[in-house]
């Protein structure tokens, strides 16, 4: 209790319990800090960089760095705004994303995220990279043209004894996330459907299950994504 | 003052960006009175008569048709206007893009479940019809786009808002629903 | 072969934190690891497969398929392009039979391209099962193939006399050179082993450690420079049982080897300075964390430690003094640059990928197994030696205010006398170029790829963290050379290569932005491309590590520095051009469907 302390985001005085990371912090003092791979319940892995924030003059994440006292945090400036967004596109570009075609259109974060910054063309050119379906297992379908390598499968996707179902393979422009054979065959439905809810875009699918909710009814088809953060 | 000159075309595209443009109703009653339209398939004037203010442009770039098309409108119009995912992004003729184009042929013409008569297994090269891309390009990979409107197809109203803070020069108003990309 | 992987297994107690070790041994003994091997890896250390396979496919010398009985690692830095690189390749290729990437189908021979192995100074080379070959030419290139096709030994490969100082030893054997050109008070041979230990400590307290760094001002060597002293404090002040006390030796900057010299000359001076950093935060355990590509090290490295364990200068109760345990181990990495970084190099001592963490928590509070951990360069333990035994305040007169003591330098490329030289920091980059030889100079590549590439006008500047900031590498460019074909673009490339891949940001941006420099190459830029290239490496500054945040450097530095040569290719009557080329994309369809492509249809 005693352990509250006082910080700024951009002119908006806050308070929160110290050491709460700042995506947190904020989020109970009703600011919205965009986040992709960030997931409650997980340790947080400052992969997609989308909340980086700028503290003292250097920019930090806001899902792996904790609040302390005094702190001041810009955020909704221009020049941060410019980066999320061009972090964006360049998730665009860089896989294989076709929104009409996907399944998880009007509930994908990355798509949100889009609509958030307003995105009507990434600066970037298209790489149209080749990628992998991979539909060996029973229960999912991963597909490699849609990961944006959050890390939140592999992170949160654990069998009993705590071992993952999905990693990282090789690394920088030819990182993928795989789904580990042996696990992938003998996955259970509640496994499935978990994994499936970890992953922000379309990349993990349940088989034989899609499209399940109408235009106009899906997660991000009214209002914006964080639009349900405010106090 | 001379009403402003509008043309359309539809490359890569399924048309869908182009009925989206009569979605706006009865809206296209003052479109008419705003604007006059030259090339275009909704008055069918097929080649261009006169310099155009506005271009829009649907699908994008799968032949070289396309890409002479999309050369020629840029020559003719001041302002290009990117309209739809697939003139935006290649849309859903580039989920070919990762295939080999050598696979894509053989699979339309000699090895797909639905080819059935061609028994020569003719690959069509005749000399008129258009060479076939290595992909579909996105428009603005190929010639400088001015605007961009994404949807599939985009709103009837994000096409009349962005037509009318063209014609007008007033701002547009983008309420949040408008922007999709599906 | 099950059997090799259990025994090894065992011998690492099916610990997953080995698994760096665990992978290496069997890479080694099989010259792959097979699906099975993966699988029962996974089963002994608790790990799914796909976890077990996230490591290993992180690292460039591990591999799940055969890469040969001979594995040819040949060095692709400029400084080897620069020395005749090209010509030893084609000569492999055609005497192999093969391409590089392949392996020849009695799997005699696999030719592999890899990021520089720190042999700047006698280039071309290569590395041959854990060997190093040197100054390769073609005609040695067919010997030495021919010989692979004889079956003889890598050893007997070696047909050269061996390199200089240290290298002839027994237990080190290598064609390498040390090449000091200029000692200091770190490369000097005017110290005796353990004196430090021996003569200073019993009279000094760890506290008092702490004091005589903090007081030297001197400032970590690895590059990023942060004041050793206090590293050593927060460390000590840091809660836990059990400390750490690692030394970075990934060296993987493209044209430092210095770290190497040292290693190879003074590897105890190194290793004493491990054990004052242990006396100093209160720690027993060492380890050396040492880059791949220096293998052939192994078992000198391992004399030398047992020859100070032998001497009391390492084990229990060190010089006599009571609860000064300190021992040391050597951890190999398995290729990759990122790993310098000092989180990214704890995670792969863990066995893990090595992927940068976030900060905070440091490695003082949070490193090693969650434990607090120093990690410092080779060279700064060697400095810190000097350090005690002199005093912080002796140390002071050498180099600048801002920038205490001496600095060692790899300096390579257009050079007369390549090699290592230690110089007081604040030595100009005019009296560098004389003092190697360097008689015509287009460019000086300050820091490796990360740092930056400066021209004739600027070469008044000075060393120091202050101006021109460097872990010491120093490649020089004569006049003759393309600096954007030849520099930049193979810098580039080597950070798409050894990007980790986890920040969105460094995974995707040097790709794109290295295609626009393509594009400027191939004649297709326009004056926009190069307000672009300015504008998106600015995304790179949200990167977790070093490497995200430098990857842009070599394009950004060069634009910055040389612009004409930019400016010289960009297309002068065109605004617009994506590098659309209407013959190159109708090409394939057109042959498929046996057509001759007609370029003006209407």
């Amino acid at each position: 209790m005693s352990n509250l302390v006082k910080f700024r985001i951009d002119k908006t005085e806050c308070m929160a319990e110290a050491g709460k990371y700042i995506v947190e912090a904020a989020k109970e003092n009703g600011i919205y800090i965009p986040t992709l791979c960030n997931m409650p319940g997980v340790k947080p892995q400052g992969a997609c960089r989308i909340c980086t924030v700028r503290i003292n003059n250097r920019l930090m994440t806001a899902c792996t760095t904790p609040i302390a006292d005094g702190m001041e945090i810009e955020m909704d400036i221009p020049e941060l705004n410019d980066l999320r967004k061009a972090i964006v596109e360049m998730l665009f570009v860089s896989g294989n994303h076709f929104c009409p075609a996907c399944e998880k259109s009007g509930d994908c974060e990355l798509q949100a995220l889009a609509y958030r910054y307003q995105m009507f063309v990434p600066r970037f050119p298209y790489e149209f990279p080749q990628k992998e379906v991979d539909a060996s297992s029973t229960r999912i379908i991963k597909d490699q043209n849609r990961c944006i390598f959050c890390k939140r499968c592999i992170k949160s996707v654990k069998d009993e004894q705590g071992r993952s179902y999905f990693a990282f393979r090789h690394r920088g422009h030819k990182l993928e996330v795989v789904l580990d054979k042996e696990l992938g065959m003998s996955m259970s439905e509640e496994k499935a459907e978990q994994a499936m809810q970890s992953c922000p875009v379309g990349s993990i699918l349940v088989k034989e299950k899609g499209f399940s909710k109408p235009i106009g009814k899906r997660k991000f088809d009214h209002s914006p994504i964080g639009s349900d953060i405010k106090l | 003052m001379s009403k402003p000159i509008v043309a359309t075309t539809s490359l890569a595209g399924c048309f869908g960006c182009h009925m989206s443009i009569l979605d706006i109703d009865d809206r296209i009653l003052k479109l008419i009175e705003l604007v006059e339209f030259n090339k275009s398939p909704i008055n069918d004037i097929k080649t261009f008569t006169k310099e155009v203010d506005i271009g829009i442009i649907e699908g994008g770039c799968c032949n070289s048709e396309n890409v002479e098309v999309l050369k020629e409108f840029r020559k003719h119009c001041k302002i290009l206007i990117s309209l739809g995912e697939c003139a935006i992004m290649g849309g859903l003729p580039a989920l070919r893009n990762g295939i080999p184009i050598e696979e894509c042929l053989h699979e339309a013409y000699i090895g797909g479940p639905t080819v059935q008569l061609n028994k020569e297994k003719i690959l069509p090269n005749d000399d008129e019809l258009p060479m076939l891309l290595d992909k579909v390009y996105p428009c603005h990979e190929i010639v400088k786009i001015d605007y961009f409107l994404p949807g599939c197809p985009p709103r009837a109203d994000l096409i009349w808002e962005a037509l009318v803070a063209l014609i007008t020069g007033d701002p547009m108003k983008l309420p949040y629903e408008v922007v999709k990309f599906d | 072969m099950k059997d090799t992987v259990k025994q090894i297994l065992k011998r690492y107690g099916n610990d997953k934190t080995r698994l760096m070790d665990i992978l290496i041994d069997i890479q080694e003994s099989s010259g792959f690891i097979s699906g099975e091997a993966i699988a029962e890896i996974a089963h002994a250390v608790g790990l799914s497969q796909v976890d077990v396979e996230q490591t290993l496919s992180f690292y460039h010398f591990l591999s799940t398929k055969p890469r040969g009985k001979y594995a040819i690692y040949l060095n692709d830095s400029p400084v080897a392009l620069m020395f005749g690189r090209d010509a030893v390749r084609m000569t492999f290729e055609k005497e192999a039979g093969i391409k590089f990437g392949q392996v020849t189908e009695d799997g005699l021979i696999g030719l592999f391209d890899t990021a520089c192995i720190g042999m700047n100074d006698q280039e071309p080379a290569a590395i041959i099962n854990n060997r190093v070959f040197t100054r390769l030419t073609p005609y040695r290139v067919r010997e030495i193939v021919k010989h692979m096709r004889e079956g003889k030994d890598v050893e007997a490969l070696m047909n050269e006399s061996y390199g200089d100082g240290k290298n002839q030893l027994p237990s080190l054997r290598a064609m390498v050179s040390s090449n000091i050109r200029r000692k200091g008070m770190v490369l000097t041979d005017d110290y005796e082993m353990g004196t430090v230990i021996k003569s200073k400590l019993p009279h000094l307290s760890p506290e008092g450690v702490i004091a005589e760094m903090k007081h030297s001002h001197i400032r970590g060597r690895g590059g990023a420079g942060f004041p050793t002293g206090l590293k050593w404090e927060f460390c000590r002040r840091s809660k836990g049982e059990k400390r750490y006390v690692i030394c970075n030796a990934d060296e993987g900057e493209p044209g430092t080897f210095k770290d190497r010299v040292i290693l190879t000359e003074k590897p105890e001076l190194v290793f004493e300075g491990m054990a004052i950093a242990g006396y100093a935060i209160g720690s027993d355990e060492g380890l050396l964390y040492l880059r791949y590509e220096y293998r052939y090290m192994k078992d000198y490295l391992n004399e030398v430690l047992e020859n100070m364990r032998q001497q009391n200068l390492l084990g229990k109760k060190i010089a006599g003094i009571e609860g000064f345990d300190f021992d040391i181990r050597i951890q190999f990495g398995a290729g990759a640059y990122v790993c310098g970084e000092e989180s990214a190099l704890l995670e792969s001592l863990e066995g893990k990928r090595g992927e940068p963490r976030d900060k905070p928590p440091f490695p003082v509070e949070k490193g090693y197994l969650g434990k607090p951990t120093i990690v410092n360069n080779v060279e700064t333990f060697g400095t810190a030696v000097k350090i005690i035994l002199h005093g912080g305040e002796w140390f002071t007169q050498f180099g600048t205010e801002d920038s205490t003591g001496t600095k060692i330098l790899s300096i390579s490329g257009d050079c007369m006398f390549p090699g290592v030289y230690e110089v007081d920091w604040g030595f100009n980059v005019t009296d560098m170029l004389d003092m190697v030889g360097a008689w015509e100079v287009q460019a000086v590549q300050v820091g490796g790829p990360s740092g930056t590439l400066i021209g004739p006008e600027e070469f008044h500047r000075t060393l120091g963290y202050h101006d021109l900031s460097t872990g010491g590498s120093m490649i020089i460019f004569g006049p003759q050379r393309n600096l954007l074909k030849d520099v930049v673009h193979n810098f580039m490339k080597f950070f798409i290569e050894e990007s980790c891949g986890s920040c969105s940001t460094c995974r995707n941006m040097s790709q794109m932005m290295t295609r626009k420099l393509e594009k400027i190459l191939n004649g297709k830029g326009v004056p926009k491309d190069l307000y672009e290239l300015k504008s998106w490496s600015a995304v790179l500054q949200a990167s977790r590590c070093g490497l995200g945040q430098t990857a842009a450097n070599p394009i950004v530095s060069s634009l910055k520095n040389f612009p004409s040569l930019y400016e010289d290719l960009l297309q002068k009557d065109k605004d617009f051009d994506e590098g659309f080329d209407l013959e190159a994309a109708v090409k394939d369809s057109c042959d498929f469907v046996k057509r001759v492509p007609n370029l003006n249809h209407h």
